[in-house]
């Protein structure tokens, strides 16, 4: 029997396994206790996230709240993604990656503009995705907040500058997310051509659930 | 027989408190005798100073100026930013940190929106330590570190003062967003570590922003939510704003980068009707 490599490493039995295309969002719940297995498949593809709770979703991810609790600005093994209420909301429980990104924010055709140049004005964007993943249950621009990047590399150097620089993944590598409570997770498989938060190159994800 | 047995002497009894000054108050009509060379006392808006733990919210016409002091060095505060004609487009940090290619704040940073516009600038910086990184604090970690978190406590914690100062203008919780922070810092480190900077300060540093849009600000004071110590520390903070120019074209400000510079076309084209 072949073993698929995604798949290693993953306990309980595999309840959704999906390929979500270049450039897409992706809308899915996971419940306490699952484990959402992200695949970089073809290596250095952002994938920008968003995270509800269930229960409630005015109670959502909290990059600033994550942050300051950890004392650190980048997201490895063990880091805990904490809520706007302070709560857990998920735990990254394995990364093959060293860190992910949760400073550089999502891309929108607004920013676009700002960073590049007005040219880029109709390029699909990851706000539009949010956009679209988030209007399906009732949600809008209110709900978008800082968000996680996995497979995303923005270092900050000692006078300050930042930016979002040639990524630390490979093709395969995977991140590992426990659900603590019942959530939902928006995603937007980061279309940017920009910046080589994509390597230039947009590309699938695959999104794995193990219960 | 008590003062307050019936609704006249009751009304004498309530009358009897007007006019108590306290420093922790707005001042109605404004006065400040502190305003900066060349602004007239007849442009004076506003003149509050917040309580410590305390919180405010107010509209600002496009090129009001914000006068921001801590007036005894234990201040912060913390800002979320609303476009107050359509309130669904509100300060994002992310892409003021990443449009900008920096992480910290100071003179001359621009406080940008999620729609590539301008919300505020800052135009003088006397404080040089904010922070855009570890937002507020809640309730939840009030109640660890102070033994008490809620609102009506003694230890109110940010995120509940932010939601009441938005609420005020017809706001929700979901409404409530990434929040900047003035005069508490951080430092990243190469590791990404983040040290604090929140003294105590000397006392009264000042930042001025200056509005490019018609805004609603929400300001809470409360501790910084990775100030070591274990009491409550908090200090008044006192806020001053008056009317100015909408920012022309030659705009040193406006001008000093690119981005900047689309972010203020986007801003004027948004004002183009």
């Amino acid at each position: 029997m072949t073993s698929d490599p995604a798949l290693s490493g993953l306990t309980g039995s595999i309840i959704h396994d999906e390929i979500v295309p270049a450039r897409a969002p992706w809308l899915h719940i996971v419940r306490k206790g699952e484990v959402l297995r992200i695949v970089d498949v073809e290596g250095n593809q952002a994938v920008d996230f968003l995270i509800y709770a269930a229960a409630d979703d005015a109670e959502r991810y909290s990059a600033q709240d994550t942050v300051a609790m950890q004392g650190n600005l980048f997201l490895r093994t063990g880091t805990v993604l904490l809520s706007n209420e302070g709560n857990v909301l998920m735990t990254i429980v394995a990364s093959a990656v060293e860190y992910h990104d949760t400073i550089g924010g999502a891309c929108s055709s607004e920013s676009n503009t700002l960073r590049y140049g007005h040219h880029t004005r109709h390029q699909h964007a990851c706000v539009d995705n949010f956009l679209e993943a988030n209007l399906t249950e009732g949600r809008g621009k209110r709900d978008i907040v800082s968000n996680i990047n996995f497979f995303m590399n923005v270092p900050v150097e000692e006078d300050g500058t930042l930016g979002i620089v040639d990524g630390i993944s490979a093709p395969g590598l995977t991140v590992d997310l426990r659900a603590e409570m019942d959530v939902i997770v928006v995603v937007s498989n980061c279309p940017q051509i920009n910046n080589p938060c994509n390597g230039f190159n947009p590309t699938p994800v695959r999104m794995i659930v193990a219960a | 027989m008590s003062g307050t047995a019936d609704p006249k002497s009751a009304r004498e009894h309530a009358r009897a408190q007007g006019g108590t000054r306290i420093e922790t108050m707005p001042v109605l009509p404004p006065v400040a005798d502190d305003l900066p060379e060349g602004v007239s006392a007849d442009d004076l808006v506003w003149e509050e100073t917040v309580a410590p733990g305390g919180y405010t919210s107010r509209r600002l016409v496009r090129g009001t100026r914000l006068r921001l002091i801590d007036k005894a060095g234990d201040a912060c505060a913390s800002l979320n930013i609303f476009n107050a004609e359509m309130p669904t487009e509100r300060l994002n940090v992310a892409d003021t940190v990443k449009v900008q290619w920096n992480a910290y704040l100071g003179e001359g940073k621009l406080l940008l929106s999620d729609m590539g516009r301008v919300l505020a600038s800052i135009i003088v910086d006397g404080a040089g330590t904010h922070d855009t990184f570890c937002g507020v604090s809640n309730a939840a970690g009030n109640l660890r570190k102070y033994g008490e978190g809620r609102n009506s406590g003694a230890y109110p914690n940010g995120r509940d003062r932010l939601i009441l100062g938005a609420a005020k203008h017809g706001l929700t919780r979901r409404d409530v967003h990434p929040c900047v922070n003035l005069f508490k810092g951080t430092k990243i480190e190469a590791d990404g570590a983040i040290t604090p900077l929140v003294g105590p300060f000397e006392a009264g540093r000042e930042v001025i922003l200056r509005a490019e849009m018609d805004v609603i600000v929400v300001i809470a004071n409360c501790p910084h939510v990775l100030d070591p110590r274990p009491q409550y520390h908090s200090t008044p903070l006192r806020l001053t704003a008056w009317r100015g120019a909408v920012t022309p074209e030659q705009d040193p400000v406006r001008n000093a980068s690119p981005e900047g510079i689309r972010a203020y076309l986007n801003t004027e084209d948004y004002y183009r009707r």
